[in-house]
């Protein structure tokens, strides 16, 4: 299956917008249709291209927030200020519109069915998306998994009700951490740190796989924080963005 | 944070499939200033310049550049001593 997803030669193909779900105040989870979809790994991504009247092209790469199940796909896009590209699909696209993509891509920071040992994830604001592709992938599957997931507030979490959804199995962990105001019941606020990291992390010596994805400064604090208390630094994967 | 401006190579995974027959994300590359040895996802991608830039994460070399005109693509490879990837 990846091979197949790998392997061929990537065209750009027309998706239609099934379906737009508002997820937070700057982020929109956009539902797709494609009609040649040849499936994807958890944690893969695609390009989004957009075409302006005067022909001008911007392109940018969203990693897939679903896991593959024969039908659509999704991604959740966090609006940029000033960006080229995400404040069209946050705030213009439709249900109904065409919008051109291209993948899957990417074949280093995913998870595959019948990888061993438990899987530790870390995200930073929208850099939880892929992780939820990479939960959404192993629910039911046995493997242990755990989610620190940093946000700035209560207000930031995308996904709260799919993440309540699944952290009710007993295979999956999931603790949100709050970096600048927490909801009553919290103490705690501050960025992830060492401490929190041998709290809530696997152990080294648990064998897991960690993927980190953030905004490029989390992902080099977190993946420094990790090697640091004592993680194989093969073990883990990082997917930075801007 | 603003001075922090790349991402990583995994973000080069689409417009080097227009390129390469493999995943190139996944081929481990020796970088030609340094002689450090790393998965090219594991690269730094620098997308605001002209094409994409993707540099040695232990010394900053430019590893590849891809620019592409409305007529041809560039490919430029000279930060790299060598690409691995396997034959499957």
């Amino acid at each position: 299956m990846e091979r197949t997803a790998i392997r061929r030669r990537l065209t750009w193909q027309v998706a239609t917008v099934a379906e737009v779900r508002r997820e937070t105040g700057t982020a929109r989870t956009i539902v797709l249709d494609v009609p040649d979809w040849p499936g994807h790994l958890a944690g893969q991504h695609l390009d989004v291209r957009l075409t302006a009247p005067d022909g001008y092209r911007a392109s940018r790469s969203y990693s897939i927030a679903s896991a593959w199940t024969g039908e659509t796909i999704e991604l959740t896009v966090e609006e940029v200020p000033d960006g080229e590209v995400s404040p069209y699909l946050v705030e213009v696209l439709k249900a109904g519109d065409p919008l051109e993509i291209r993948g899957p891509v990417g074949g280093w920071f995913v998870w595959k069915p019948g990888q061993e040992g438990p899987v530790q994830l870390i995200g930073g604001g929208s850099g939880v998306v892929p992780l939820r592709s990479m939960l959404r992938a192993a629910a039911g599957s046995g493997t242990p998994m755990r989610l620190l997931y940093s946000v700035r507030r209560p207000e930031s979490v995308i996904y709260v009700q799919d993440l309540k959804q699944l952290a009710a199995s007993d295979d999956v962990d999931v603790r949100l951490v709050y970096t600048r105001e927490a909801p009553a019941g919290e103490p705690r606020v501050g960025r992830i740190d060492a401490e929190l990291i041998e709290q809530y992390a696997f152990a080294p010596e648990d064998g897991a796989t960690t993927y980190v994805c953030g905004p490029t400064p989390f992902v080099e604090t977190v993946a420094d924080l990790l090697v640091a208390a004592g993680h194989d630094p093969a073990r883990v994967r990082t997917e930075r963005f801007g | 944070m603003s001075e922090v401006n790349y991402l990583d190579g995994n973000a080069a995974a689409g417009a080097l499939s227009e390129v390469f027959a493999v995943d190139l994300t996944t081929a481990t590359g020796q970088c030609n200033g340094c002689g450090q040895v790393a998965v090219f996802a594991e690269a730094r991608l620098y997308v605001d310049a002209p094409g994409m830039v993707a540099r040695c994460n232990g010394c900053e070399s430019v590893l590849l550049r891809v620019v592409r005109t409305p007529d041809d693509t560039y490919l430029d490879l000279r930060g790299l001593t060598y690409l691995r990837f396997p034959n499957a």
